[in-house]
């Protein structure tokens, strides 16, 4: 029944930091313009894995592939500097902290990239990361130096600047835990935005709700190891596994 | 207090703080490129080259600046090494404060936060690029600082060549004192020129910290 390539497709991922595994043989895989959100405790490995996926953490073992390429090929040096740098432009990171770079202007963060890294002119990059602040509802920060910004705004820029390199997947690290709870909306309604885009998504959340709302697919792991996935209705609302039970349990009494 | 004194052996201390602007001047061209060279290994990749820039400024910062300089003036010639005191005191100075000045260009990259690197390199930059494009910049202020201080602690270090015969600041002084038995005088108008000087190398870091403070600008 599954005949299409997976935009992501994980297998068999074990990661340790030295005896302690963190990450014990996962495997995962979300096909094009899907969008699946992993749950968990702290702790878990869930960004892990996440970071894992671009190689900003590298594993111990097992393969990674993107869009049919791996991602992980075991090459050495300057070799996979120049790998890793190509594959890396095809996935956008969206970070817990942000991670704008303050020296630079809201337009100039989202156009770096595309204009040395895709070789864009600056007039492409320029209408290109108008289109985008509009989209995230920012146009009128556009010369705006990140200090200035709130973090639900400074989030929306980093979305901003992660798709100008108008990526094939998009990861989602917390996008929305460091920010106060009334900024988390807007955030969250740019994500709505690009799923209903049909943008192929990997969300690491602790946002049940929102995770409920927007994924087709959610994951829940429990030290280092995937405990359940499904349909969000199935995970959330009619989890099978005790853990998840017990996760879901703690985590809607708050 | 003996004013007209003063007034004779101004301009002939004057004269030797040039030698001693110079001498400051070489010492810190020598000392940057040392200290660049440093930091660039310190981030090797190489463990080799990271373990040879960790020995280097060890052993830099262990052994005093003086015995350094003797050791390359007076050492020098039984290596086929024969500098003149000038050379031999500025390539010592200018290697020793490079030890220095790495590490406070080490620590100012270090103190850039780590997700600007990871930001960097999750859009696809590479090493070399997410250095020079997010890195340095943001280092830039905190890099100056840093060179500023180690700035003022060579020009004072620069004394030190007055043991190997270059007639700098100090030994002028020195003569001055054998001549005129008024060592009070002449060692306190010494003193004051170094201020001077230092002075000045402070003005000129505050102008470039100002130039490059991008986080001062981003926060307006």
């Amino acid at each position: 029944m599954n005949t299409q390539t997976p935009m992501i497709d994980v297998r068999q991922i074990r990661k340790a930091y030295g005896v302690h595994e963190v990450l014990k043989g996962i495997d995962l895989s979300v096909n094009k313009g899907k969008i699946v959100s992993i749950i968990g405790p702290s702790g878990s490995g869930k960004s892990t894995l996440l970071r894992s996926i671009n190689m900003l953490e590298d594993v111990s073992s097992g393969e990674i592939w993107l869009d049919g390429k791996q991602v992980n090929r075991p090459l050495k040096g300057r070799q996979f500097e120049n790998h890793i740098n190509h594959i890396r432009q095809e996935m956008g990171m969206v970070f817990q902290q942000f991670n704008l770079f303050p020296h630079l202007t809201v337009l100039q963060n989202i156009m770096i990239g595309p204009i040395r890294l895709r070789k864009l002119n600056r007039a492409e990059a320029l209408d290109r990361a108008q289109t985008l602040l509009s989209k995230v509802g920012l146009s009128d920060k556009g010369n705006a130096y990140p200090a200035r910004l709130s973090g639900g705004q400074k989030q929306r820029v980093a979305i901003a600047r992660a798709l100008a390199m108008q990526p094939k997947v998009m990861l989602f690290d917390e996008a929305t835990s460091a920010l106060d709870p009334e900024l988390v909306e807007e955030v969250n309604q740019v994500m709505k935005q690009l799923a209903a885009e049909h943008m192929t998504m990997l969300i690491v959340t602790h946002e049940m709700r929102f995770a409920a709302e927007v994924s087709d697919q959610v994951i829940f792991m429990d030290g280092g190891v995937v405990i359940e996935q499904g349909a969000p209705k199935d995970v959330l609302s009619n989890p099978v596994e005790e853990r998840t039970r017990a996760f879901l349990r703690k985590h809607l009494s708050h | 207090m003996d004013i007209e004194l003063i007034r004779q052996i101004l301009p002939f201390l004057a004269q030797a703080s040039v030698l001693t602007i110079g001498l400051t001047v070489c010492s810190l061209a020598i000392g940057l490129v040392v200290a660049v060279t440093i930091t660039i290994a310190s981030f090797s990749r190489m463990r080799a080259a990271r373990w040879a820039a960790a020995a280097y400024v060890s052993i830099m910062r262990g052994t005093p600046l003086l015995v350094q300089l003797f050791l390359v003036y007076f050492g020098g010639p039984q290596m086929g090494l024969e500098l003149t005191p000038f050379l031999a005191g500025v390539v010592t100075m200018g290697f020793n404060i490079g030890a220095y000045m790495s590490e406070g260009m080490k620590g100012a990259v270090l103190a850039v936060d780590r997700g600007q690197n990871e930001a960097s390199r999750s859009l696809g930059f590479g090493r070399f690029d997410t250095m020079r494009l997010f890195i340095l910049p943001q280092a830039a202020p905190l890099m100056i600082r840093s060179l500023g201080v180690n700035t003022v602690i060579l020009c004072k270090s620069t004394a030190l060549v007055s043991t190997i015969g270059v007639v700098e600041l100090t030994y002028s002084a020195q003569r001055f004192v054998t001549s005129t038995f008024k060592p009070f005088e002449v060692f306190a108008c010494a003193g004051a020129a170094y201020l001077i000087i230092v002075a000045a190398i402070s003005l000129i870091v505050h102008a470039l910290e100002r130039a490059v403070d991008h986080g001062r600008k981003a926060a307006l």
